[in-house]
């Protein structure tokens, strides 16, 4: 219970990032962006943008070049799908770079 | 004038790390709903997925007010708000009633019903993921002819879904309108005209669901996309009693026909085993509803 500035007790949530947890661990695949292809990174910022428009989870920002916060992505792909350019793919996690698997 | 995607607020008030499944229309939709509110809303919400998305307490993951109601009350609940900031001589704040297909169609429609004969000075946005999806895709009134849910798993469900925009209509709601989450720029606008109006408004949004549906989580644009195409999804809006298609369904309409809704059905394990018996009529209820609303349309032509 908190305290609310007319002084009441209330039982009141506070926004917050992460409610879930780091929802970044459900994912079984990752989306890599190829910044050579991007629309949005080759006009500085000026087009496209379909991943920022339809990500779920508002992990990317509008802006270029394409950054995903991989700790909430939850892998679903929508980002890859709907790129019109293919300059998003999606990688499978347990073959990442840093060699990591989902159970880690 | 229809917003164009760059000129959409970049600013989010739907916070990551929600507890949404991976790819769920539901999120998408609620992020432009929120855009277009501007955070200038109290969200009134009863059992759904919406509730789980909004987080459990001490958090929330919804940078805006939100009151947690019971299932049946969710109109008469926000009435009360709507009551309240009156009485506080408050203005410029929409009061959001926000329920699922389960929680309107079936479980609140008195109260909805009651709301909207009184006329009442709140915005009501039904999304539409077509079940139960929150307890396990158990059937609800606005699952269509064939799918299969957890409660008619053999035959698939037996009635076409309820017509809760006519239903509305026959209300004398000032302002209503269909939108889904693969069109948000369309979604934006017309939750930004409802904004504007006073009185009842009503919003029917048709959110994919990867789970529920069953199709892969990466489609879920993609099929509210197939289902305005085929007119599974009318885009449209109606304004005190005047009907406009709006977006790409409008554009289709000034084409010619709508897609087969063979392709549609096909890409969903939901409409497994469905017999070209179920098929041709899910089809001509499709197009009998589709020419209906061409029809009305007097820009059109029609």
């Amino acid at each position: 219970m908190g305290t609310r500035d007319c002084g009441h007790e209330s039982a009141m949530s506070k926004p917050s990032a992460g409610e879930a947890g780091h929802t970044g661990d459900w994912r079984t695949q990752r989306p890599v962006v190829d910044d050579a292809r991007c629309a949005a990174a080759k006009t500085e910022g000026a087009a496209c943008f379909r991943c920022w428009l339809y990500c779920p989870e508002a992990v990317i920002p509008r802006e270029a070049p394409i950054t995903i916060d991989l700790d909430y992505c939850k892998g679903c792909g929508i980002c890859a799908e709907e790129c019109p350019t293919d300059a998003i793919t999606m990688e499978s996690e347990a073959s990442a770079d840093d060699g990591g698997t989902e159970e880690d | 004038m229809e917003t164009k995607l760059l000129e959409l607020p970049e600013k989010e008030y739907l916070l990551p790390g929600n507890r949404t499944c991976a790819g769920c229309g539901l999120s998408i939709a609620f992020r432009y709903i929120l855009k277009a509110l501007d955070g200038e809303a109290i969200f009134v919400v009863p059992a759904s997925c919406l509730t789980v998305l909004g987080g459990m307490y001490p958090v929330s993951s919804v940078a805006a007010p939100w009151l947690n109601v019971s299932f049946p009350s969710t109109a008469a609940s926000a009435n009360g708000v709507v009551a309240g900031l009156k009485a506080l001589g408050k203005t410029g704040t929409t009061v959001v009633a926000f329920a699922g297909d389960g929680g309107t169609v079936d479980i609140g429609i008195q109260a909805l019903s009651g709301a909207a004969e009184r006329n009442v000075d709140m915005l009501y946005i039904c999304y539409d993921n077509e079940a139960y999806m929150n307890t396990g895709t158990q059937r609800s009134s606005a699952t269509p002819l064939g799918a299969k849910t957890a409660t008619t798993p053999v035959l698939g469900k037996q009635q076409h879904a309820k017509d809760m925009i006519g239903i509305m209509e026959a209300h004398n709601v000032g302002y209503i309108a269909t939108a889904t989450s693969s069109f948000p720029a369309d979604l934006y606008d017309k939750i930004r005209k409802a904004k504007a109006r006073t009185g009842m408004r009503y919003i029917h949004i048709t959110t994919p669901c990867s789970p529920g549906w069953v199709f892969p989580a990466r489609d879920t644009v993609k099929m509210g996309r197939i289902a305005v195409d085929n007119a599974m999804i009318v885009l449209l809006e109606i304004e005190d009693g005047a009907l406009r298609l709006t977006g790409r369904s409008r554009r289709m309409a000034q084409r010619g026909e709508p897609k087969p809704i063979e392709g549609y059905v096909r890409a969903q394990q939901r409409f497994k085993g469905i017999g070209p018996e179920h098929l041709d009529v899910v089809q001509q209820w499709v197009t009998d509803r589709w020419h209906s609303y061409v029809k009305r349309d007097t820009a059109l032509g029609g």
